[in-house]
């Protein structure tokens, strides 16, 4: 689904991504964990097309076609989608009405029209019980007031509707208490299948224990220095991340 | 109400360039240019008038000759040349006695690329209309619906012949004569605009509507709107303005009076479309509008306004809450684009006790534009439990626009509560990738945000009127990105 080669990337001439290889396959569960500045947002970032990153070597190939050269909402429209470390506010546009809006212009860009009224609502329901979402909280305008958990379940509801191929889920678990984690936790669970992947971005092992990945991966300096199976979290969990970077350097 | 489906919305968000643009060839009996007393005789004769009405005109004419620009207002302009405009314009076959049936074909091919048949009015939406072309008013539909009522609504011109004892008793007791130069200009030769009487406890059943519309080049218009509400009626009334492309500079002097009697509830809204310029800055209206409504005892007067054209804009619809209890509002969101310039605002002038006013300002700059808020709110002395309540939001698009307040507050009244907001913020790219990252793209992720921005204001309008409302923010902010 997924396959990232050699990837080098850099904001403001600063190199930030030094050479990331990566395969991720439909079914999957990926974590990356590393310390802070290692490059993980920066890898969710330009994975989604963000404008300032600019991809100075290798290439991202999404189903086999190269998407380097695709805006952000292209990208979106083929299935890509990013929970937001911090989520942005949009005074006056309501969590309903931005949702409807995404997944009209989604539809539009697949040549579909929009999703009828009825079926938008059913959904909106649905998902909204999945998560355990009050109905009031949709009438709100998006992340305005949101408190920091509002923001994380709110962004998975959106992923819920969206129902993308690959998730990346920036950090979010930060600013999540343990209840709210869970919540979280279970719509991913519940959403994972067979045919969409999930990338779980974390600087702790604590998410993991809910969402089990079948790959963990430690980013550090800009490349993925170490891979292995979920246990390697509960290692980074016991041990820090000093030993990686020792390991790294000798 | 028609339906709008997002499609039609993106069919017409293709049009970039000003759509209004044309100009109808229409012949037009128009006098020469210039201004003195003989051309404010010669417009009150060609109108038909009685003896006082010309009277009145001379009187501001006179006084008009003695006062000079006002220039406080933070907007830069060539000044007007007002001996190099045309000041009666009219199309030629229009005859006052004429019915509806009988209106130029080109006249109402005219209407309908304004998209407002006035057929169409007629049968679907329940609105009665008003349109004034250049200074001429050229039909009333729904006049005999509303007559039953006792409603009046018709062209100025003409209520001032048939019910001279209204006209005579209410004009320029709001907007003097000599109020300030443009309303003194306009005092002195308006041709047309629309008058409307509702009498005693009467709701106006339909909302009632001018469109108004300058034609002709090298003319001004000089529209005048007589508004009175009677002791607890209601009405809610709605104008809608649009010129064609120039590289001249048009100007439009407009006067507003509304008066809401004892109990009364006036309703005004506003969409001025007059053509703002080009990319460049070259050509648009120069909108140079006076409006003010006085609120007897428990009335309230409402005015909403969408400011999207003009190339300079200078206008404060206001409101005097003489009477006790009564309530004024102003709601307005004003776009600002290219090198558009505008200066808005209003002024509550609290007189009567428990008085209370609430001004909503949304203003949106985009380009080189520069955007002013400009609000009074007086508290006399006698005004006790008076309360105000301003929020003057702006929201700026890239590096090269101003957004401005200015708040004056007077308040002579120990008792009073006011309360100002004020914020300012820019669309962040941060909000745009969020918006393209869920699969919006980016121009449609600007016309979310600024709806969303604008939505207490849009809230506050007709339905029809809001979507159409919508519709001309994303237009006037098209190609403002990037």
């Amino acid at each position: 689904m997924l396959k990232i080669n050699n990837l080098h990337a850099s904001v403001d001439d600063k190199a930030i991504l030094k050479g990331i290889n990566l395969v991720v396959n439909p079914g999957e569960v990926h974590a990356i964990m590393g310390p802070n500045g290692s490059g993980k947002s920066t890898l969710a970032s330009v994975i989604a097309g963000k404008e300032e990153y600019e991809v100075t070597e290798g290439e991202i190939l999404l189903f086999d076609e190269n998407i380097d050269e695709l805006a952000a909402e292209e990208r979106a429209h083929k299935g890509v989608f990013l929970s937001f470390q911090y989520p942005v506010e949009i005074p006056g546009v309501s969590v309903t009405n931005f949702i409807k809006t995404a997944i009209n212009e989604t539809r539009k860009a697949q040549g579909l029209e929009d999703m009828p009224a009825k079926d938008m609502l059913k959904l909106i329901r649905e998902k909204s019980e999945m998560l355990e979402i009050d109905r009031k909280f949709l009438s709100r305008s998006l992340n305005e007031g949101f408190s920091g958990g509002e923001k994380k379940r709110n962004e998975i509801f959106q992923m819920a509707m969206l129902e993308p191929k690959l998730a990346i889920l920036d950090e979010t678990d930060s600013g999540l208490d343990i209840d709210a984690l869970r919540i979280v936790a279970n719509g991913v669970n519940k959403l994972k299948s067979k045919d969409n992947a999930v990338i779980i971005i974390t600087h702790y092992q604590r998410l993991l224990d809910y969402i089990v990945p079948d790959f963990v991966h430690v980013l550090h300096d800009g490349k993925i220095v170490k891979s292995g199976g979920k246990e390697l979290a509960h290692e980074l969990e016991e041990k820090g991340y000093d030993w990686i970077k020792q390991e790294v350097v000798t | 109400m028609n339906k709008y489906t997002e499609d039609d919305l993106r069919e017409e968000l293709k049009t970039k360039e000003y759509e209004y643009g044309f100009y109808t060839d229409i012949e037009s009996d128009t006098f020469p240019i210039g201004l003195n007393e003989e051309i404010v005789k010669a417009i009150s004769l060609k109108k038909e008038e009685p003896e006082w009405m010309t009277e009145w005109r001379l009187e501001a004419f006179k006084a008009w000759k003695e006062m000079t620009e006002p220039e406080w207002a933070n907007v830069h302009y060539a000044k007007p040349d007002f001996q190099a405009i045309a000041y009666y314009s009219a199309p030629k076959s229009v005859d006052p006695n004429k019915t509806l049936d009988d209106v130029d074909p080109d006249l109402l091919e005219m209407y309908k690329k304004l998209g407002i048949s006035v057929d169409e009015q007629k049968k679907m939406n329940n609105v009665a209309m008003d349109i004034v072309v250049d200074s001429v008013s050229v039909a009333t539909t729904f006049k005999k619906t509303l007559g039953e009522k006792g409603i009046i609504f018709m062209p100025i011109s003409e209520a001032i012949k048939e019910h001279p004892e209204l006209v005579r008793k209410y004009l320029g007791t709001i907007v003097p004569q000599k109020d300030n130069f443009y309303a003194a200009l306009n005092s002195a030769v308006f041709s047309d605009g629309s008058f409307c009487y509702i009498p005693k406890g009467v709701r106006c059943p339909m909302e009632l509507s001018t469109y108004f519309r300058i034609n002709q080049g090298g003319t001004g218009q000089f529209e005048r709107t007589l508004l009175i509400a009677d002791e607890d009626s209601y009405v809610s009334y709605l104008e809608g303005c649009t010129a064609p492309s120039r590289d001249e500079n048009q100007l439009h002097a407009a006067v507003v009076e509304l008066i809401a009697l004892d109990g009364a509830e006036i309703k005004y809204s506003t969409v001025q479309n007059w053509y703002p310029g080009n990319a460049e800055g070259k050509g648009g209206v120069y909108n140079f509008v006076t409006k003010r409504g006085l609120c007897e005892k428990n009335a309230k007067i409402s005015w909403t306004q969408v400011e999207t054209g003009s190339a300079v804009t200078w206008k404060y619809p206001s409101c005097i809450l003489k009477g006790d209890n009564s309530v004024g509002e102003f709601y307005s969101i004003a776009v600002t684009n290219n090198y558009q310039q505008a200066d808005t605002g209003t002024k509550m002038i609290h007189l009567g006790k428990n008085t209370k006013s609430t001004i909503i300002s949304k203003g949106i700059s985009a380009g080189k534009s520069q955007n002013s808020y400009r609000g009074l709110v007086k508290i006399s002395a006698n005004a006790d439990n008076a309360r105000n309540f301003s929020q003057c939001d702006s929201l700026l698009m890239g590096n090269d626009c101003g957004a401005h307040t200015f708040p004056y507050i007077e308040v002579k009244n120990k008792s009073a509560q006011i309360e100002h907001e004020a914020t300012t913020s820019k669309i962040g790219e941060d909000q745009i990738f969020y918006c393209n990252q869920r699969g919006i793209e980016t121009e449609k992720a600007i016309a979310l945000i600024v709806n969303g921005f604008s939505k207490d204001v849009l809230n506050k309008l007709p339905m029809e009127f809001a979507i159409e409302a919508q519709k001309l923010l994303e237009i006037s902010l098209e190609g403002s990105v990037g």
